[in-house]
């Protein structure tokens, strides 16, 4: 489904000099399957999430993306959600005057037009709403609020799953959706995203800590460091990582042989 | 970076450029006496008009154009400019409208203000504005029934010339600016409303401007009178031909609320603002000033400028009645090369008083926006309050956002509050929009729309849907 092959990435700082992010990741995921992604902070696991959504601030210095065999890094963000990318962010923006039960049926019906799927009315999407916003644990009055707006953290990342059980996408990115959530609202996060998987979906969790792979299994665990995946293995990897820490991955070692 | 995704976006010009082609009835351009004698005889107005045009021109003659505003524009050549043109169909002025030129039935047909009996706005009584004089107005008989009085200012002068002299420039003094007593002195036409007592008007009231002729001025001036406890809602447009030269739009608007009376004013100002080069478009100085003389009225100013090359105009409230109740609320769009120098005047006389200010100004391209208002409480002014916030969106790297409050107080129970704000509008907002599948026009206009939706929402119902489709076109390819 999703083929990354030695991509590489980097940013402009404030004085224009390019810092490279991303060293050469490869990674293939199937349909069906769940990656996780865990490493320290600056590892580049956040840009590679928002490489892969489109942000336009990155530069791909060399590599391809292949998603379901469409050059993926050559589509605008829009059209990769058409292709039924979903980012779940790290940070949701707050849109101030945008009405939430607005935004989310205007996204959904962009998608459909995409699709060339005709577009739901009021009421029909009223209906869909209102089912899904049960399943995330959030009040029917969110849809009348602005867009993010005054929502508590928690609040913000049940609106990112609300909007990805709506949108339904083929495949998932999630940007560290597990901080700044308690236990019981991970647990619902964690039920509704493995609701959505499937033989077809995939998924990429981009996390910091063991506990959310405890509720959504993944396939596979990569670690990143400075910009490379450095390790691969089951889930076991993200235990082994959980009591030795980033450590003893010797991150020093394989910067030195690059 | 928003720049290389931005540029998808088309522009689309401005669609109500046309020229309707119709026989003109027009002074040679040119301002002296002879020129005010010619309008007050072509409008054959009673005598008491001919000399107060001509203490205003006189009075002009004395100033000097104000230069404090934060725009940068040539200076106009006041004997250029042609002062009075009217349809040479109109001569006599339309008895009905089945006697109005059907080009100009067309013209507003294209504009999307039907006159036609069978298609007009439902609910909205309008008159049309064509060049320097009134063309037709709607609705006028339903309107007398409640006893409201609707019409062009020159068929008031006819017809209530009693209380046209009691009330004009009462609020705006021929004496007050250079452009006021300009257009008091060579106003042609626009819109005369009396509300009666304790009457709430049935339906919205509206004026739609057009200029049409070459080098012609439009100057015109409305009188709105809400008697005792009386209610109106008002509404303007204006639109005018693309041109590569600049033409001066001159307009001087007075309010006034009796007791307990209301007067809410909304314009929607979609003069042609030029071309993508900062070529023509409209120069608009307007004066606007509402008097609650008396307790506990109200009057509100909600604008939405999206055109013009120029934007002077500060609506303003006098608050003169005990208890009375100011707000202006406001949407300035500039983009390509647009200024907009804006804002409002809330005077606090009476005990009180309150009043709300609520500016929003978006720039984009080379557009410079200014917020610019005075907020006075004067020794009288026992426990008035004001509330003021500021905002200012920017869309481009190129434009510019400004904000000139001014603030006095002269009585220590009265109470401010000011709030100003600038952002650029956000990457995040943008990308999180066009991740979940929106496109780029689409995420601009979402969240424009709702940076403006507070002021949207003080719209009458029927223009609120408008006010945000104009903003839409305004804004194609704005940003970057």
């Amino acid at each position: 489904m999703l083929n990354i092959n030695n991509l590489h990435v980097s940013i402009q700082d404030e004085k224009q000099n390019s810092k490279p992010i991303l060293r050469g990741v490869t990674l293939n995921i199937k349909p069906g399957e769940v990656h996780a992604i865990m490493g320290p902070n600056g590892s580049g696991k956040s840009t590679l999430a928002n490489v892969l959504a489109g942000r336009e601030e990155y530069q791909i210095q060399q590599g391809a993306v292949q998603f379901n065999n469409v050059d993926l890094l050559s589509l605008n963000p829009e059209q990769r959600a058409a292709q039924g990318l979903f980012l779940a962010f790290q940070y949701p923006v707050e849109i101030p005057g945008v009405n939430n039960m607005y935004f989310l049926r205007s996204a959904l019906n962009s998608l459909r037009k995409q699709r060339e799927l005709p577009p739901l009315d009021a009421a029909d999407f009223l209906m869909l709403v209102k089912n899904k916003i049960k399943e995330v644990g959030l009040s029917e009055n969110f849809l009348q609020r602005a867009v993010n707006e005054g929502f508590s953290g928690g609040e913000k990342k049940r609106n990112e799953i609300l909007q990805m059980l709506l949108l339904e996408p083929r495949f998932m990115i999630l940007d560290e959706t597990d901080s700044g959530l308690d236990i019981d609202a991970l647990q619902m996060v964690a039920k509704c995203v493995n609701r959505l998987r499937d033989a077809k979906r995939s998924m990429l969790v981009v996390t910091h800590y063991q506990r959310l792979l405890d509720y959504i299994e993944p396939d596979v665990v990569h670690v990143m460091a400075q910009g490379r995946l450095l390790k691969s293995g089951d889930k076991s990897l993200a235990l082994e990582l959980e009591q030795k820490g980033y450590g003893w991955l010797d991150i020093n070692a394989s910067e030195a042989q690059a | 970076m928003t720049n290389s995704y931005l540029k998808e976006v088309v522009n689309k010009t401005y669609p109500y450029g046309f020229v309707t082609s119709i026989d003109a009835d027009a002074i040679p351009p040119g301002l002296s006496e002879e020129t005010v004698h010619a309008i007050w005889q072509k409008k054959n107005e009673p005598e008491f008009m001919l000399e107060w045009r001509l203490r205003a021109y006189r009075h002009w003659l004395t100033l000097k154009p104000p230069r404090w505003a934060h725009l940068n524009y040539p200076e106009i050549d006041y004997q250029n400019i042609i002062y009075y043109s009217a349809p040479r169909s109109n001569n006599n002025g339309p008895k009905s409208l089945d006697e109005v030129d059907p080009k100009l039935l067309d013209t507003y047909e294209k504009l999307g203000i039907p006159l036609h009996e069978r298609s007009r706005l439902a609910g909205v009584a309008v008159d049309a504005v064509f060049d320097s004089v009134s063309v037709a107005t709607t609705f006028k008989a339903k309107l007398a029934e409640a006893g409201v009085i609707f019409c062009p200012f020159s068929e008031s002068l006819q017809k209530y010339p009693e209380l046209i002299e009691k009330y004009l420039g009462t609020v705006v003094s021929y004496r007050d600016n250079f452009f006021a007593s300009l257009n008091s002195a060579v106003f042609s036409d626009g819109s005369f409303v009396y509300i009666p007592k304790g009457v709430r008007c049935p339906m919205e009231l509206s004026t739609y401007f057009r200029i049409n002729a070459a080098k012609t001025g439009q100057f015109e001036r409305t009188l709105i009178i809400a008697d005792e406890g009386s209610y109106v809602s008002y509404l303007e447009g204006c639109t005018a031909p693309m041109r590569d030269e600049n033409q001066l739009h001159a307009a001087v608007v007075e309010l006034v609320a009796l007791d307990n009376a209301q007067i809410k004013y909304s314009t929607v100002q979609n003069w042609y603002p030029g071309d993508a080069e900062g070529r023509g478009g409209i120069f608009n100085f307007v004066t606007k000033r509402g008097l609650c003389r008396g307790v506990n009225s109200k009057i509100s100013w909600t604008q939405i400028e999206t055109g013009s090359a120029i934007t002077w105009k500060y609506p303003s409230v006098v608050l003169q009645g005990d208890h009375s109740v100011g707000e202006f609320y406001s949407v300035a769009l500039t983009h390509n090369h647009q200024q907009a120098d804006t804002g409002t005047k809330m005077i606090h006389i009476g005990k009180n008083t309150r009043s709300t200010i609520l500016s929003k100004g978006i720039a984009a391209g080379h557009g410079q926006n200014t917020y610019r208002g005075l907020v006075r409480m004067l020794p009288t002014a026992q426990h008035a309050r004001n509330y003021t916030q500021c905002d200012s969106l920017l869309l481009s790297s190129t434009c510019g956002a400004h904000t000139f409050p001014v603030i006095e107080a002269k009585n220590p129970t009265a109470r401010i509050e000011h709030e100003a704000s600038t952002a650029k509008i956000g990457e995040d907002q943008l990308f999180y929009c066009r991740q979940r599948g929106l496109r780029v026009e689409d995420a601009v206009s979402m969240i424009v729309n709702g940076f403006c939706k507070q002021v949207f929402k003080e719209l009458p119902m029927e223009f609120a849907v408008e006010a945000q489709k104009l903003l839409e076109v305004s804004l194609e390819g704005s940003v970057g």
